[in-house]
């Protein structure tokens, strides 16, 4: 109740023309930098900063948060529309996304991404009102053996029902495993797999990989289809939008489901992007039967969204109480936070409650604002898949080689785009998944740099990770995802066979 | 004679610049600021507040681009500086790492591709424990580490980086062995410590402050040859001021300090270095400077020129030594 007092306090202070103002501007602007890949949430909002020098921090930060806000939601579009993530979040929303698209869809694909969306970020909120300081606590108990537990378990909810041949799942994914120890180790100070190149040092971006892997092959298979733009003069209907809205009530499992795995991953250290791969695995495993997913089923949509703003907004938790970013947007977010000369920590909540307040009470409003402004936006997205491919392409690989740049300015990742675009071509025509490359080069460093660091702490036995009850239920949990799907597929081959056997 | 002359007249030049501001080098285009650290960390944090007061104060006519470059430990940023040899528009933000990273890690730059401009605050390192630990003095926890050795863990940031260094000097000097657990950043080193999942930490100020406010962890010592400035209470009655020294509390290393520096490529030429220290200088003298060097709990001594170099050439030295004996040099 006394959180219920302080956050309509906090209303009081961000429901002013000027906050809602800056909410708006930084929604649109956030918009842009999603849109386009490569120039993300962290960069946008690093380019902000200086602009915040001479506002007062609750300004700064409703700005800074609204921009991160908007960029989740521009990030979707993309991969709808073109399979191209504009953030690394919403990889995982290209695997139905996209196909949902193309069929000729893309006014619902967008609707129901952002709708879904907009519900995770409100359940994060709410999270964060109603269990602020609970939440802090929680997340001091987690030592290196719990990080591990976190990111194994998302790779088991992810691999455990792979639709794919098992070998070529654990190729794709050995391939993102290896890409991810390119650069400097953390736990052991020394450089691997650099080859003596200045421009592997700081490892393989992510984000540079996954331009190339579904922005370029994608446009590489498209050209090999025979130069058309593949699916969609669709009508574009605003009323569209409604429809798709009054279907969301369906998928209320689905939603339920994916916003506690992005509450969690947002408040352990999972983040954004590991909680959505992790949210579509799940919600593949456990969908009713209907549609296969990856060819454009609403679940495949709705799932990993939910998940990646609940996530998102729940991130903000650690990063105000404990001083931990759990996303690279809300590192950068704490930098400017002490700039405004305000130290993050356990007891920002009790010495800053208005600004902590402030900041709760806008992310409602910003969120609300940001749902109703990308629904406008809708039909105008949509209808640019009605460009035709001539023009359309052309600007594709222009902006995932100028995303590509922003990353780091780096002239040597344009090269990195090229080649990993051929993988990606390759991989396609090859039927080798590219999501687990994806997801190990998400995960891999930062699970390897944790079991390295249990391993250290444990003397080098694995029984750290059963030692307590936090960690030993997470491992649990995650080998049961991994091993019961497998088992059960075993025993319903062993059935078959029998059958096959008495019948002979 | 002719190189005397030269030198003299060199000198004459320079003082004469020194003096006659409006000869002086200006930018010609929007001066980088490459920072050897990812967006949100220490150094970074460190650029952007000189960024906003150089804005605030108008101290340069040309505007200021940040330019994150944290990979490899900061080597990244380092690099960038070789490629860029007599660039005047860009300057190097790191700590010692500038000079330290050559010697443990087998890189494409020497300290022959950067010149110091300026070093402008002097971070603090202390022996930080977890709120309700068992040792209240360093003597205790040096003590647990003798009876048990590899028994007691310190977490720090990063591998053969400065939190490691310390470990070891603490290690070599008092002849015990500890078990050293490395994280990605001073944040989450605070709150492995804060969770109880480490004994102790080598934190500067303020990455443990927040949690320090809310009585989570508590500073045994710190490496300095006197104590800290006093300044507010920040939990139980105590602040900075009340710190012992490490030295006078039984860890004898009397001094351990992280200089936060700014850097030019090699070829710079000598008016734009005293252009931008000058600059530098200006920056240190604002109120705002004060402030960051107060919130932050460093020290803000500004060196430039010479005494730079000394101190440069000294604590790459005994740096050195360090690693040497943990036998973490590269050839």
């Amino acid at each position: 109740m006394e959180n219920f007092e302080l956050l309509m306090g906090g209303f009081a202070t961000a429901l002013t023309p000027m906050h809602i103002t800056l909410m708006i501007v930084g929604v649109l602007l956030g918009l842009i930098v999603g849109v386009l890949p490569g120039l993300g949430a962290p960069n946008g909002v690093s380019l902000l900063i200086p602009l915040t020098f001479a506002m007062d921090p609750v300004s700064a930060i409703i700005l800074l948060a609204s921009m991160y806000w908007g960029a989740l939601f521009g990030g979707s579009t993309t991969s709808i529309l073109f399979n191209i993530p504009g953030e690394p979040s919403s990889v995982a929303t290209t695997f139905d996304g996209y196909p949902m698209a193309r069929s000729g869809q893309s006014t619902r694909a967008l609707t129901l991404a952002f709708m879904s969306a907009g519900i995770g970020a409100f359940v994060g909120i709410v999270v964060i009102t109603l269990l602020s300081s609970w939440a802090a606590r929680f997340a001091l108990r987690f030592g290196a053996a719990e990080y591990f537990a976190v990111y194994f378990l998302a790779f088991c909810a992810f691999i455990g029902m792979g639709s794919a041949s098992p070998i070529k799942t654990a190729v794709s994914l050995s391939l993102g495993l290896l890409l991810s120890t390119v650069g400097m180790d953390t736990v052991t100070g020394s450089l691997r797999l650099t080859f003596g190149l200045d421009a592997l040092l700081s490892g393989v971006s992510f984000l540079v990989v996954v331009i190339g892997l579904f922005g370029i092959g994608e446009l590489l298979a498209t050209v090999q289809d025979g130069l058309k733009f593949r699916g969609v003069a669709s009508r574009i209907d605003p009323r569209d939008v409604f429809k798709t809205m009054l279907e969301l009530p369906k998928y209320i499992t689905t939603i339920i489901r994916s916003s506690a795995v992005g509450v969690w991953m947002g408040i352990t250290p999972g983040g954004p992007t590991a909680a959505s791969f992790m949210s579509y695995g799940l919600a593949r495993q456990w969908s009713k039967p209907g549609a296969k997913f990856g060819t454009g089923r609403p679940e495949g949509i709705v799932a990993p969204e939910t998940a990646d703003h609940s996530a998102g907004t729940c991130a903000m938790l650690p990063m105000l109480a404990l001083g931990v970013p759990s996303s690279a947007t809300a590192a950068v977010m704490m930098g400017g936070l002490m700039i405004w000369g305000l130290t993050p920590g356990p007891m920002l909540f009790s010495t800053q409650p208005d600004f902590v307040w402030g900041l709760i009470a806008s992310m409602y409003i910003a969120n609300f604002v940001g749902v109703i402004l990308v629904l406008l936006t809708v039909p105008f997205f949509a209808a640019l898949l009605r460009i035709p491919f001539a023009i359309i392409g052309p600007m594709i690989v222009a902006i995932c080689f100028v995303g590509a740049y922003t990353v780091a300015n780096s002239t040597s990742d344009l090269w990195l785009v090229l080649i990993f675009g051929v993988v990606g071509f390759v991989f396609n025509k090859l039927e080798f998944p590219l999501a687990p490359l994806v997801l190990a080069m998400v995960l891999g460093s930062k699970a390897e740099s944790s079991f390295h660091q249990s391993m250290i702490a444990s003397d080098g036995s694995l029984g750290i990770f059963f030692s307590n009850y936090l960690v030993g239920t997470i491992m649990t949990i995650a080998l049961a995802l991994l091993i019961i799907p497998q088992t059960l597929k075993f025993i319903q081959y062993l059935k078959s066979h029998k059958s096959v056997d008495s019948a002979a | 004679m002719k190189v005397k002359a030269l030198s003299i007249g060199m000198t004459l030049a320079a003082a004469t610049m020194l003096a006659g501001q409006a000869l002086a080098f200006e930018p010609t285009r929007p001066v980088e600021f490459v920072v050897a650290s990812g967006p949100g960390g220490g150094t970074d944090n460190f650029a952007r507040t000189i960024q906003s007061i150089i804005t605030k104060h108008k101290l340069m006519d040309q505007s200021m681009v940040v330019l994150n470059k944290g990979g490899g430990s900061g080597a990244e940023a380092f690099l960038y500086a070789r490629k860029n040899e007599g660039d005047p528009n860009k300057l190097y933000f790191g700590t010692n790492n500038a000079y330290l990273l050559p010697h443990v890690a087998k890189l494409a730059y020497s300290m022959e591709d950067l010149r110091p401009v300026a070093a402008l605050a002097f971070d603090e390192f202390l022996i930080w424990v977890k709120g309700d630990s068992e040792y209240t003095t360093p003597a205790a926890l040096i003590e647990a580490a003798k009876a048990k050795p590899n028994g007691v863990t310190f977490a720090g940031s990063q591998s053969k980086d400065t939190d490691e260094t310390l470990v070891a000097l603490i290690e070599q000097t008092t002849g015990t062995k500890f078990k050293y657990l490395p994280f990605n950043g001073g944040g989450e080193v605070g709150v492995q410590l804060a969770g109880g999942h480490v004994a102790a930490n080598v934190n500067n100020p303020n990455e443990n402050i927040g949690q320090w406010q809310a009585g989570a962890v508590k500073p045994l010592c710190v490496f300095s040859d006197k104590p800290m400035a006093k300044g507010e209470p920040v939990y139980d009655g105590k602040g900075w001021g009340d710190i012992p020294t490490c030295a006078s509390s039984g860890v004898n290393i009397p001094s351990y300090k992280m200089p936060r520096t700014v850097w030019t490529a090699a070829g710079t030429p000598d008016e734009a270095v005293t252009y931008y220290s000058d600059v530098l200088k200006k920056v240190s003298e604002t109120p705002e400077w004060a402030e960051y060097i107060k919130k932050t709990s460093q020290t803000g001594d500004f060196l430039a020129g010479q005494p730079l170099q000394d101190f440069i050439t000294t604590s790459e030295k005994s740096t050195v030594g360090v690693f040497e004996a943990e036998g973490w040099l590269v050839k």
